[in-house]
C-alpha cells in the first residue's frame, strides 16, 4: 500500500463508522419509544451523517479516482466497507441501541479528540468541529444508561443483556493494524490502543453508577477491516443504496 | 483587495439572507460569515463555516446567499465553506442573542467547555426565571435542546453551546 492508499483507507474507516452508525440511529425516526428519543435520535443521526460526509469527500479526492461522498456511499458492496462490526449491529430494543451509542461514543469523543491533533489540518478540522457534537451524544447515552440501569428490575435486566450481547465487539474498537500504526507514524492517526485505558477508566465509571456489570473478556470478533463483517451489513446497504443503484443519476 | 466600500456593501446584503430555521436571526447575526475575499479574476469570494456537521440548513443557506447576491446585481462570485476553527455559539452576535430571546428561544448560556459539559444555568424566555429544567438534551434542529419553565410552566428552546 502507498501511503495515499493508506490514508484513503484510514479516512474510510473513519467515514463508514459514522455513515453506518448514522443509518442505523435513522431506522429509528418515528419508532423511538418517546418523541424527544426520537427527535434525540435522528439528530445524532445527522451528526454522524454530516461526519461521514465531510470524511468521504476527503477520502475520495485522497483517492483522486472521480469518486465523490455519493459514489463511495452508494456503490460500494460490503467487503469494501471499513466500519467496525459493532456498529452494524442492528437496534434491537431501546436498550441495546443506547448501549452500542454508549460504547462507540465513548470511544469516538477520544478518538476525535486524539485527532484534532492531526498533522494532517483538514483531518483535524473535521475531529475538531465533531469532537464538540459528540461531548452532547457521550453525554445523552451515559445518562441513559445509568436511568436504564439503575431504574426497574426490567430496564436493569434488558441493559444488561445489551451490555453482555456487544462485549465481544468491542476489542476490535482498539485494534492497531498497519494502516493505524503508519498514519501514528505520520502524525496523521491516533494511536487507539493507547485510548483503552481513559475508556476502561469512563466506561467503568458509568457502568458502576448504573449499578451494571462490566462483562467478563470471554469472547470476541473483528474482520471489518479486511471487509469482513456481518451478515447485517448487507441488509444495511441494500435498504441505503437502493434508490441510487435502481435510478443512478436521479435528483431530487 | 476588494475596496473597503465593496465589502461593506456585500456585508450589508448578507445580512439579508435569514437562517431558514430560525428565520429572526441573519446569518451574520449567527456568525457564521467567516470573511469576503476576493479571489482569482476579481470575483467576490464569501467564505462561510457550517454550525453543525450535518446541518440540512447548510445548503439552503448557500442557495440563499447566491439568491441574494444575484438579487443585488452581484453575479461573479463564488461561496466557500471551511469547517476550521470550527464554529462556536459564541460567534452568535448580541443583537442575535436578543432576537433569540425576543422570539422564545433561550440563548445559548455561559461560554467554552463548562458550558459544554452541562453547567448552564437556562433563563425562561418568557418570565425570565433560572427555574428551569431539562427536557431532552435534543429538540427540533441539531442546535436545539427542550427545556420547561417551573415558574411560569411554558416550554421553550434553548439554543445550546458549542
Ligand atoms: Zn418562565
Amino acid at each position: 500500500m502507498t501511503d495515499k492508499d493508506m490514508l484513503f483507507d484510514y479516512l474510510l474507516r473513519l467515514g463508514d463508522n459514522s455513515l453506518i452508525l448514522g443509518q442505523r440511529l435513522a431506522e429509528w425516526c418515528g419508532h423511538a419509544p418517546m418523541l424527544e428519543e426520537d427527535l434525540a435520535l435522528t439528530n445524532i443521526g445527522l451528526d454522524l451523517l454530516g461526519q461521514a460526509r465531510m470524511f468521504l469527500s476527503y477520502a475520495g479526492e485522497v483517492e483522486g479516482k472521480g469518486r465523490d461522498e455519493d459514489r463511495l456511499a452508494y456503490f460500494r458492496d460490503t467487503k469494501d466497507w471499513r466500519n467496525l462490526l459493532l456498529l452494524e449491529q442492528p437496534n434491537g430494543d431501546f436498550a441495546k441501541t443506547m448501549a452500542r451509542q454508549f460504547f462507540f461514543d465513548s470511544f469516538q469523543y477520544l478518538q476525535f479528540e486524539a485527532l484534532s491533533n492531526s498533522s494532517d489540518d483538514r483531518l483535524a478540522g473535521i475531529a475538531a468541529k465533531s469532537c464538540k457534537e459528540i461531548t452532547y451524544h457521550r453525554r445523552h447515552s451515559s445518562d441513559w444508561m445509568i436511568r436504564l440501569g439503575d431504574g426497574t428490575d426490567e430496564s436493569n435486566e434488558r441493559m444488561q443483556r445489551a451490555i453482555d450481547e456487544l462485549w465481544g465487539y468491542l476489542p476490535e474498537m482498539f485494534e492497531m493494524d498497519a494502516v493505524d500504526d503508519a498514519m501514528v507514524a505520520d502524525g496523521i492517526g491516533a494511536d487507539v490502543a493507547g485510548l483503552r485505558t481513559k475508556w476502561d477508566a469512563y466506561v467503568n465509571g458509568v457502568l458502576a453508577e448504573a449499578t451494571l456489570t462490566r462483562p467478563e473478556d470471554s469472547w470476541s470478533v473483528r474482520g471489518s477491516r479486511e471487509g469482513k463483517h456481518s451478515e447485517h451489513l448487507g441488509y444495511i446497504l441494500a435498504e441505503m443504496q437502493f434508490l441510487p443503484r435502481a435510478y443512478p443519476d436521479a435528483k431530487w | 483587495m476588494v475596496a473597503l466600500a465593496a465589502n461593506d456593501d456585500i456585508e450589508s446584503i448578507l445580512a439579508l439572507v435569514k437562517d431558514p430555521e430560525i428565520s429572526v436571526l441573519s446569518i451574520a447575526d449567527l456568525g457564521i460569515i467567516r470573511r469576503i475575499e476576493e479571489g482569482e479574476d476579481g470575483r467576490v469570494v464569501v467564505v462561510i463555516t457550517p454550525t453543525y456537521s450535518g446541518c440540512p440548513a447548510t445548503e439552503v443557506i448557500e442557495a440563499d446567499i447566491a439568491d441574494m447576491l444575484k438579487l443585488h446585481g452581484i453575479t461573479d462570485f463564488e461561496i466557500r465553506s471551511e469547517i476550521s476553527p470550527a464554529w462556536t455559539t459564541d460567534w452568535i452576535t448580541s443583537e442575535g442573542r436578543r432576537k433569540l430571546e425576543e422570539y422564545g428561544i433561550a440563548p445559548p448560556a455561559g461560554k467554552g467547555k463548562a458550558a459544554l459539559l452541562g453547567h448552564e444555568e437556562v433563563a425562561c424566555p418568557q418570565c425570565k426565571s433560572a427555574n428551569t429544567e431539562q427536557v431532552s438534551e435534543f429538540g427540533s434542529t441539531a442546535c436545539k435542546a427542550q427545556y420547561r419553565c417551573l415558574d411560569c410552566l411554558e416550554p421553550f428552546d434553548y439554543f445550546k453551546c458549542v
